[in-house]
């Protein structure tokens, strides 16, 4: 912010509380021409005024509250560029990506300035970074049989987890795998499960109306649905079944997936974003984009090695 | 108290008399609203998979209709009763009056009609689309041409109190419209803000907190100002009182908005003037509940037959409730905890119910009888049950969103030994349920008294003429 920009904050700024404090005088010395407690002498519809002086206990929390004003204002930031006596900030300002916000704190704790948030997190880290380093140094598997860390878990992924997948972590559709039924889409390992929450994954299922057709897409639905041992009309999924070639490039040629490329299995009957006719012919139609967001950056390492734990013991009792 | 001995002016009542009857016609459309959609809150199946019915499309509807339809109708036709009784004149001009009756309730036969559709600037408060807004703007400086054109040709000396409140609520609600909901339209039903990012957030709130300041505040103290010393037969507590306060508040106020965004992306300056003028606002505001309530001094007595009175009076108490329970929201830390909870709720409606609604109603029963040349309300009784109704709705209102907010606060800042929050927020909406059914019933208390009003309105309106007796004890002076 310019010179020019905090001499016109604070002018206007000070100017006014100042004012408030002078309207005050003014009108604490009966400056009317009419004597205490009469009235006015004006009338408007009958109403008079009377000249009053202002209440006692009034006037003492205006000065009071006019004091703090100029008390608070010398502590902190307010005039604008104008940092206040005791150096504080809520957070680092004009920040524009996580690698700015880094390095702000690294340069605030070494100009020994006061910024809350960064506090906030110091003492968080200090606080409680030990117990999840002691839970990192544990297997996924192994921490998967410890109660104490399984709440702990838990708790963080109600926080971070439980929008998409669910409070009882049985997920939704739309894309949103449930996560107690042992059915991978990247593999249901320790290492793989800590894997896709460090990384995230993005999934993509691309879209075939373009290149089969209504009709051809309807016979490969007909082919997909009877993989899972569904009614299906036999003659539409046999002209599928030639079609799905170009499936098994990712889905296999058994259908069965494969978590390499997070390609679902398509034998088993769990559906991502539904198993009707209809919600498949859509998924073949338009495609599908499912995104796994990173989580390395906002929980760190050592939270996703607990809430990892606690995502193995759901399908691994 | 002397009336004045000349003859009066020929005012124009009819204007009056439509905004009057219209305040109660859309206070019981707004607030029935909330309460179907307070209902909604405890009862999500009451949206019937319906897109306009949902929560998100009736909430504006409900916060446009109170504030702009029941609360404006109310200020419009309190204002123009007052500016005319107090200046001793007629209106400056017969049509204006009439061009701002039709283009108000145009404006909200709009609202109604396109919020529910899911026409929005997605503004609070200001959620109208631009060609709206534009009608807005222009009904209201004919509102402002009128009003101080009245002033210019009053004869008397002086401008009384509560026009200086009136005027000052006009002029700075045309600049905050005008200022925050420039946009640039790209098609007759949508626009995007002039504004981006944080700049448009702190534009918003200046709107958003002066809507409160000046239409919800000043405006109604202008109210205040005329029915209270007029129902009481008393005259002004202190003029002195009056001058500090009324330049004070509205100089005070429009510094107050960043308050509603601490802990925000706005920069720690701005957040740091939003709280310390929020302080040192409530004392000018107290100025305007001590002035009103003082001016009770010697007429004490009438609150126990009056029940007009009491509603004023009811009114400022609550009004000084809310406006130290503001500022004090308004410090940082308290903030913290009390910020997107429903303890925000319930301060608004302490000041909207307690404060706006009361002081409305009361002044609306104070003119009936006169617009509509009876010496009295219906039933005076009648009255004292809406009363009754209207506080113990209230009442059960903000309590139970104190509670529900409170704990909202406390359960979302909740940690374990482990450093991870205690409670998901599902689980604090769960904690919040009851509240949300007590505040349910809290607001039919409310709608049913509104009801009560429409029907002694109804039978005053209709009353054969020298039906109605009159009891001395409750007559204004």
């Amino acid at each position: 912010m310019s010179m020019f920009w905090t001499i016109w904050i604070s002018v206007i700024t000070l100017g006014l509380i100042i004012g408030c404090y002078f309207l005050l005088r003014w009108c604490l010395s009966n400056q009317t021409g009419v004597p205490e407690g009469e009235s006015m002498g004006h009338e408007f519809d009958g109403i008079e005024e009377l000249n009053n002086q202002l209440p006692r206990w009034w006037t003492i929390m205006f000065y009071m509250t006019i004091v703090w004003g100029f008390l608070y204002l010398a502590l902190y930031p307010g005039l604008g560029a104008y940092e206040g006596l005791l150096g504080w900030k809520s957070s680092n300002q004009n920040i524009q990506s996580l690698e700015e916000s880094m390095q702000a704190r690294i340069d605030a704790k070494e100009q020994g300035k006061l910024v809350e948030y960064d506090r906030e997190l110091d003492y968080a880290a200090d606080k409680f970074d030990p117990i999840f380093e002691a839970y990192a140094q544990v297997p996924v598997e192994e921490l998967a049989k410890d109660a104490e860390a399984n709440k702990v878990g838990q708790r963080l992924f109600l926080q971070n987890c439980s929008q998409c997948h669910g409070s009882d972590a049985r997920g939704q559709n739309g894309g949103f795998p449930n996560l107690t039924d042992d059915d991978w889409l990247y593999g249901g390992s320790g290492d793989k499960i800590v894997e896709t929450l460090i990384n995230g994954r993005r999934a993509a299922m691309p879209a075939w109306l373009d290149a089969m057709g209504e009709d051809g897409i309807n016979e490969v639905v007909n082919y997909v649905l009877s993989l899972s041992g569904r009614d299906v009309d036999p003659q539409l999924a046999k002209a599928g079944k030639t079609r799905f070639a170009a499936c098994a490039a990712c889905h296999g040629m058994d259908g069965k997936g494969n978590q390499m490329l997070g390609a679902p299995n398509l034998t088993d009957n769990i559906w991502l974003y539904g198993g009707s006719h209809r919600a498949v012919t859509e998924t073949l139609t338009y495609g599908r984009n499912g995104v796994m967001p990173a989580f390395e950056k906002t929980l760190g390492k050592d939270k996703i090695h607990v809430v990892a734990a606690y995502v193995y013991s759901l399908s691994n009792d | 108290m002397s009336e004045t001995s000349q003859a009066q002016p020929d005012y124009n009542y009819k204007v009056v008399r439509q905004f009057t009857i219209m305040t109660i016609v859309w206070g019981i459309i707004g607030m029935g609203l909330g309460v179907f959609i307070a209902a909604q809150l405890f009862a999500p199946m009451l949206n019937f998979d319906t897109p306009w019915l949902t929560f998100s499309r009736l909430r504006p509807l409900h916060t446009n209709a109170v504030i702009f339809a029941f609360g404006g109708c109310a200020l419009f036709a309190t204002s123009y009763y007052i500016v005319q009784r107090t200046s001793q004149v007629r209106l400056f001009s017969d049509k204006l009056a009439a061009f701002t009756f039709w283009g108000w309730q145009a404006v909200i036969v709009l609202a109604v009609i396109t919020l529910p559709m899911g026409l929005s600037s997605s503004k609070e408060y200001a959620e109208l689309e631009w060609p709206i807004d534009i009608l807005i703007a222009l009904v209201w400086i004919a509102y402002i041409i009128n009003f101080f054109g009245t002033l210019v040709i009053r004869k008397v000396s002086h401008i009384y109190v509560a026009n200086w409140f009136l005027g000052a609520f006009m002029l700075t609600v045309a600049v905050l419209h005008i200022g925050n909901s420039m946009a640039i339209p790209v098609s007759f039903t949508k626009s995007y803000s002039l504004y981006a990012g944080a700049v448009d957030a702190m534009m918003q709130w200046w709107y958003g907190h002066n809507a409160v300041g000046f239409f919800l505040t000043a405006g109604f103290l202008g109210m205040m100002y005329y029915f209270v010393p007029k129902q009481a037969g008393r005259p002004v507590y202190s003029y002195r009182l009056s001058i500090v306060h009324f330049w004070a508040l509205i100089s005070l106020y429009i510094w107050a908005g960043p308050h509603h965004l601490h802990y925000t992306a706005l920069p720690d300056w701005t957040q740091s003037l939003g709280m310390v003028m929020s302080i040192i606002l409530f004392v000018p505001s107290w100025g305007g509940m001590i002035n009103g309530i003082m001016t009770l001094s010697g007429a004490w007595h009438k609150l126990r037959t009056d029940p007009v009175l009491r509603f004023l009076i009811v009114s400022l108490s609550f009004y000084g409730m809310s406006t130290f329970e503001g500022p004090m929201m308004a410090i940082k830390t308290v903030n913290a905890l009390s910020h997107y909870t429903d303890w925000t709720i319930g301060h608004v409606h302490s000041g909207a119910l307690g404060w706006v609604a009361m002081v409305s109603i009361g002044s609306i029963y104070h003119l009936i009888p006169i617009l509509f040349n009876q010496p009295a309300m219906y039933s005076t009784r009648l009255v004292n049950v809406h009363f009754w109704f209207a506080t113990i709705g209230v009442v059960l209102y903000i309590v139970a969103m104190w509670m529900s907010g409170v704990l909202q606060g406390l359960m979302w800042r909740a940690v374990n030994a482990d450093g991870t929050l205690t409670y998901s927020f599902v689980e604090s909406l769960e904690a919040s349920k009851p509240f949300y059914v007590v505040r349910f019933i809290g607001g039919c208390f409310v709608v049913t008294g509104m009801l009560v009003m429409a029907y002694n309105t109804w039978k005053t309106v209709r009353a054969p003429k020298g039906s109605i007796a009159v009891d001395p004890a409750t007559q204004p002076a």
